[in-house]
């Protein structure tokens, strides 16, 4: 049977628009989406695996078509037709890119903006603030109804004006993450949200850069030393997702993991409730205690990995006195 | 392209010949253009520094930050002044020589060499001078790293300018053909010379 | 292969090449190249050869096999040399061999400082290398972010800053030496139009170094300033800012990357057309679209940034710049299906690379633009999907490409043929061993693996354990390549001048070329690309007897 080529490029054409269509949908490459901001990113990510789908059919396939069908047959020593150019078919491939460019731009700016991306108070850059990291004051000094500046990810526009009510200060040093429940002056090792409320990170580094991923949220966030950074987000699901750092910051940077775990509310009524009744009575848990904690969680490791004792004793002399250690550069 | 290659094959072959006559001793001297594009570079991380100093000044909440000490003026414009004009004085030098014209070339390098002493001797007297060290604050620092970094290439545009005098005692070594020494080193030091003014403008005026 | 080629007349005695030329300080062009060959190459095993215990260690989710304290070194180093000690210097081979030969002057335009430039290669090698040998390698990636780089060993990254310094002194050398000797030394009658593209794509490349690794340079000086000097430029704790340094950076690394790609851009437009008999698609769209690209390239930086201290307007910005370059890069690749399509394809080792690289290269550069959109990037910045990314674009890319220009230019450069059977063998076992070990990276990125880590989640095993498998086999590919470039070195088949039939110059002259290039100077007598111009004839000979036709006139 011999088609006509402009009904086989027809075919093909169909065909290489439903796979695309179809693989955009079903390639089941992401994680579980836990946030209101995770479908949105997901979204995006499936128009792009279409486009880039059909790209590659096209592509790939013109080349594998070549190799079959222009391949020099034997004895055939002549050249190829010599054919320099086409106009019309060079504007037409400068065009289409040009076209899927904007709007992947325009689609991408948008998913942005409802992320909360371009919250005036999370998208300007007041440069380094030169404050002292101490977990838990420098960061609750915010007044209530004014959101400071802080980079990040900040409220989509139809939140404007809604404040967190949620707010936690995460604060990131060699290896460990540490949040603090400003309101309530909870210190936690695992950050502990509730589902349907919006949450704010207010994020610090004390020693390097650190970030903080959390791969169900499909968001992420640098700890810059010496800078404020911000994500604002809206748990969705409940479950216990993986808190990951994702910048390099030493040899334990692989190490520096946690877990958020998203409680409905009135779990998360009762998990603050104990935890401030521990704090109370004494019992709750330290800044020093969480440190400590993780430097087991690294010594046990590194026993495990067959670690110098000097890379330990290392480990043990870093500076954990978080009070005191960043104050003498005010 | 579809005309005989063989045709164009003979025109191009006749131009060849015909140029072939214009064109004597080795390869021509592309060294001017090699320096320019030097020259481009060199600005490009000078460029680099200045771009990192003004950010962070702009981003500061003070500047210069609280304590550091007032910077003196008088000297560093005098200086200025010395600088700038000696890429004057240098370009009188190279106008000899293309009048052929060595004991000109001479004269005219050996005072803007002077200059340039001059110069390197002012920069060092403020370093001595000054109330705030390297490490004082981001200030001091930019400060010494910029001026430091200018200063080195003074003192490398100086050592050009040396070599040139000291080669313009051969006799015949430049003449009004042939003077790619004088040129470069001229070339460089009018970039050194432009570079300060704009460090001039943002370190201390601005 | 018959090659007819028109044997040198017998001129007044020629020097003659010795081989002890390519071991000292050598101003030719052609030795230059090779020793920049021979040296990035032993680098590239090196570097790779740490890229396999990288992939060792993460064959399993516990640090066992190299351990948290070495991985960072090993990885810092494995970037660093696969960059700029084989993929930059590479393309330097490339330029330093090529472009005289192609416009058909005898050497560069400055040949000494074409030595100098080679020569601050192999000591900042050795640099890194001895940072290893001493055990106090630099363990802040190859980005080198403070303050991480400033607080995790002094030596090392002393000596990290030193032998990039000199890498970029080097580039910036080689730089100045291709964009004067492009515009000042072609033969006469050769407008800038009648170049082969690997020229226009030199150009592009020169124009990025000298504008973006002088930048690099100031970063370099400010940073060693804090390690050694105690000032903080880049430490917060004395009022600095580390995000100043990761522009600075940028600024050159982004640009690095098509510093990196556009030479190979430019192998594969001159490869393909010889291959598939056909000329090349589009000659000036391709021109245009590497300068466009090398101005593109200034003004994306901050996408490596965008979970960092930017901006959001800063953000989307640079995310729109950035989108852009798929145009002209799309031009590209459309131009090259285009130029294939049709022709009548010799399917040899060098046109099996330069197809695979356009198809791998693909991939790469459409995950790019992914990673170009936000809040997108957001998401997988610092995860192995980038690791895919930039693993399709550099190996994909320019590994695939720089492979295709060996197998194509051997002859040129040897006078003797590679053997096709183990080329192939090479390709297979390379395009497999490539995708295995690469493209489960894009899923582990998304599910949750960041990268520059030793251990990670169990659950993530199975994939890895692909990847750490593809990397074995992609080590083993190597070694049919290294045995048929050392055999057919002594033993292949002689070439002749001009074994593919090939238009541009460099084809003129004996393989390989006498001292200085040709034996008198050449005649332009086709565009580099007339393939198919006199299709009646039996082509096989066309070429020589013309050339022998233009020299009979003279
Ligand atoms: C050879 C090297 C090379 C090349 C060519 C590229 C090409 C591109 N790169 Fe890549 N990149 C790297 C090497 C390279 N990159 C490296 C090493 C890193 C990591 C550095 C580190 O952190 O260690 C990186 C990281 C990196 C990031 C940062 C990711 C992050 O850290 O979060 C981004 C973000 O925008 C990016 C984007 C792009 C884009 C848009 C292109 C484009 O140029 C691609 C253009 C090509 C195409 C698009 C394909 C052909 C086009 C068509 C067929 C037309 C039609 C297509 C469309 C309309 C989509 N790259
Ligand atoms: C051109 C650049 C280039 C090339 C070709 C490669 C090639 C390879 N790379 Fe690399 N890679 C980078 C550039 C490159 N890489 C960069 C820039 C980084 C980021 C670094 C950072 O984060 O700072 C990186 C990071 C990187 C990672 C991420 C690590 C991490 O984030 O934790 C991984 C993991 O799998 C990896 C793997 C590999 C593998 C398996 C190869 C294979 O293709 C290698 C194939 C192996 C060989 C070709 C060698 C085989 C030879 C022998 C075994 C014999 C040896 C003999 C002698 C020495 C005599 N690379
Ligand atoms: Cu903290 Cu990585
Ligand atoms: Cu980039």
């Amino acid at each position: 049977m011999k088609l006509p080529t402009s009904i086989t490029t027809l075919i093909a054409g169909i065909l290489v628009t439903l796979i695309s269509l179809w693989y955009g949908q079903n390639h089941g490459w992401m994680p579980e989406a836990a946030s209101r901001e995770a479908p949105l990113v997901d979204n995006l990510f499936n128009v792009m695996m279409t486009i880039a789908t059909a790209l590659f059919l096209l592509i790939q396939g013109a080349l594998i078509i070549s190799i079959i069908k222009f391949r020099q047959k034997p004895g055939d020593n002549t050249d190829g037709p010599p054919q320099e150019g086409d106009i019309g078919l060079e504007i037409v491939w400068t065009a289409i890119p040009v076209v899927i460019v904007m709007v992947l731009s325009i689609y991408s700016f948008e998913v942005y903006n409802e992320m909360g991306g371009l919250d005036p108070a999370a998208s300007k850059d007041p440069g380094p603030q030169k404050t002292a990291v101490v977990p838990g004051t420098a960061m609750a000094a915010t007044l209530p109804g004014q959101e400071k500046l802080a980079l990040g990810v900040g409220v989509p526009p139809n939140l404007q004006g809604n404040n967190a009510i949620v707010n936690v200060d995460v604060l990131g040093l060699q290896y460990a993450w540490i949040f603090t429940y400003p309101d309530s002056g909870v210190v936690s090792g695992e950050l502990h949200v509730p589902t349907g409320q919006n949450v704010k990170l207010n994020i610090v580094a004390q020693d390097v850069i650190h970030a903080v991923w959390i791969p169900q949220f499909r968001l992420k966030q640098d700890a810059i030393p010496g800078r404020d950074t911000q994500l604002r987000f809206k748990p969705e699901v409940a479950g216990t997702y993986p808190l990951i750092c994702a910048e390099l910051c030493g040899a334990y940077h692989g190490a520096m993991r946690t877990q958020v775990i998203v409680h409905t509310p009135e779990e998360y009524d009762e998990w603050l409730q104990s935890q401030i009744a521990a704090k109370e009575q004494g019992d709750g848990l330290t800044i020093a205690q969480i440190m400590a904690d993780n430097d087991n969680r690294l010594a046990r490791h590194t026993q495990d990995w067959n670690i110098s004792p000097e890379a330990i004793a290392a480990l043990q002399e870093m500076p954990h006195s978080l009070d005191s250690h960043h104050l003498q550069h005010l | 392209m579809q005309s005989s290659t063989a045709d164009t094959a003979q025109n191009t072959l006749a131009t060849a010949s015909h140029t072939e006559a214009g064109h004597h001793g080795d390869h021509p001297d592309h060294r001017i253009f090699g320096l320019y594009m030097f020259l481009f570079a060199e600005a490009m991380i000078f460029l680099g520094l200045f771009a990192a100093y003004l950010t962070f000044r702009s981003v500061a909440q003070v500047w210069p930050p609280q304590g550091t000490p007032e910077l003196e003026l008088l000297l560093p414009t005098v200086n200025t002044v010395i600088l700038v004009s000696s890429s004057f004085v240098m370009n009188r030098g190279n106008k000899a020589i293309r009048n052929n014209d060595v004991k000109g070339l001479r004269l005219w390098f050996a005072i803007t060499a002077a200059m340039g002493l001059v110069f390197l001797f002012g920069q060092g007297y403020e370093y001595f001078t000054n109330e705030f060290g390297l490490t004082d604050n981001l200030f001091t620092s930019t400060f010494y790293v910029l001026t430091g970094f200018h200063g080195l290439h003074v003192t490398f545009g100086l050592g050009l300018i040396l070599v040139v005098l000291g080669r313009s005692l051969k006799a015949g070594r430049y003449t009004s053909e042939s003077h790619f020494g004088p040129e470069a080193a001229e070339l460089y030091w009018h970039f050194v010379d432009i570079v300060w003014i704009v460090l001039f403008a943002i370190l201390y005026l601005f | 292969m018959t090659s007819t080629s028109v044997e040198p007349k017998t001129s007044p005695p020629e020097p003659e090449r010795h081989w002890k030329d390519f071991f000292g300080f050598s101003t030719d062009h052609k030795v230059i190249g090779i020793q920049y060959f021979v040296t990035s190459f032993f680098f590239y095993l090196v570097a790779g050869l740490m890229a396999t215990s990288i992939r060792l260690e993460l064959a399993t989710p516990e640090p066992d096999f190299l351990g948290a304290e070495n991985y960072n070194g090993v990885l810092t180093l494995h970037g660093t040399m696969m960059i700029f000690l084989w993929i930059v210097p590479t393309g330097a081979a490339f330029a330093n061999y090529l472009i005289p030969l192609m416009i058909g002057a005898k050497d560069m335009a400055f040949p000494v400082l074409n030595g100098i430039a080679f020569w601050l290669v192999p000591p900042g090698g050795v640099l890194l290398l001895t940072s290893l040998v001493i055990n106090q390698p630099p363990v802040a990636g190859w980005t080198s972010y403070p303050p991480l780089s400033l607080v995790s060993g002094e030596v090392g990254e002393m000596m990290w800053i030193l032998s990039i310094l000199l890498f970029g002194t080097s580039s910036i050398l080689g730089g100045i030496n291709f964009v004067t000797t492009i515009f000042k030394m072609r033969v006469k009658e050769m407008s800038l139009y009648d170049m082969p593209l690997f020229c226009w794509s030199m150009l592009a490349t020169s124009l990025l170094i000298l504008v973006s690794t002088p930048v690099l340079a100031g970063a370099l000086i400010l940073l060693s300033f804090d390690l050694i000097a105690g000032t903080a430029f880049f430490n917060p704790t004395g009022g600095g800012d580390p995000i100043v340094y990761q522009h600075m950076f940028w600024f050159y690394s982004h640009p690095a990357v098509y510093i990196m790609i556009l030479p190979v851009f430019g192998l594969i437009s001159d490869i393909l057309p010889v291959h598939a008999r056909k000329p090349i698609f589009g000659y000036k769209a391709i021109a245009y679209s590497s300068i466009a690209i090398a101005f593109l390239g200034n003004i994306v930086w901050a996408h490596h940034m965008f979970t960092s201290g930017t901006p959001g307007w800063l953000r989307v910005f640079f995310m729109a710049a950035t989108m852009v370059i798929a145009v002209p890069t799309g031009i590209k690749v459309f131009s090259w299906v285009a130029t294939v399509w049709g022709g009548k394809l010799r399917l040899n080792s060098a046109m099996l690379f330069a197809m695979g690289f356009v198809s791998m290269f693909l991939v790469g550069g459409l995950s790019g633009v992914m990673v170009a959109s936000v809040p997108f990037d957001i998401h997988v910045h610092d995860t192995y999907f980038i690791v895919a990314h930039f693993h399709y674009v550099l190996f994909g890319g320019s590994v695939f490409g720089i492979f295709a220009g060996i197998y194509h230019w051997f002859p040129k450069m040897v006078g003797r043929m590679m053997n096709e059977t183990w080329g192939k063998v090479h390709f297979v076992l390379t395009f497999i061993g490539f995708n295995l070990a690469f493209f489960p990276m894009h899923i582990l990125g998304l599910q949750g693996m960041p990268r520059r880590v030793v251990q990670y989640d169990p659950s993530l095993t199975t994939l890895n354990q692909v990847c750490t498998v593809g990397s074995l086999i992609l080590a083993v590919s190597t070694l049919p390549f290294l045995v048929n470039a050392a055999w057919s070195w002594f033993k292949g088949p002689v070439a002749g001048a001009n074994p593919w039939n090939a238009l541009t110059l460099e084809w003129q002259t004996s393989s390989p070329p006498i001292i200085e290039n040709f034996e008198e100077e050449p005649v332009l007598w086709s565009g580099p690309y007339d393939y198919g111009v006199d299709r009646e004839r039996d082509d096989e000979q066309s070429v020589s007897e013309l050339l022998a036709e233009v020299k009979a006139q003279m």
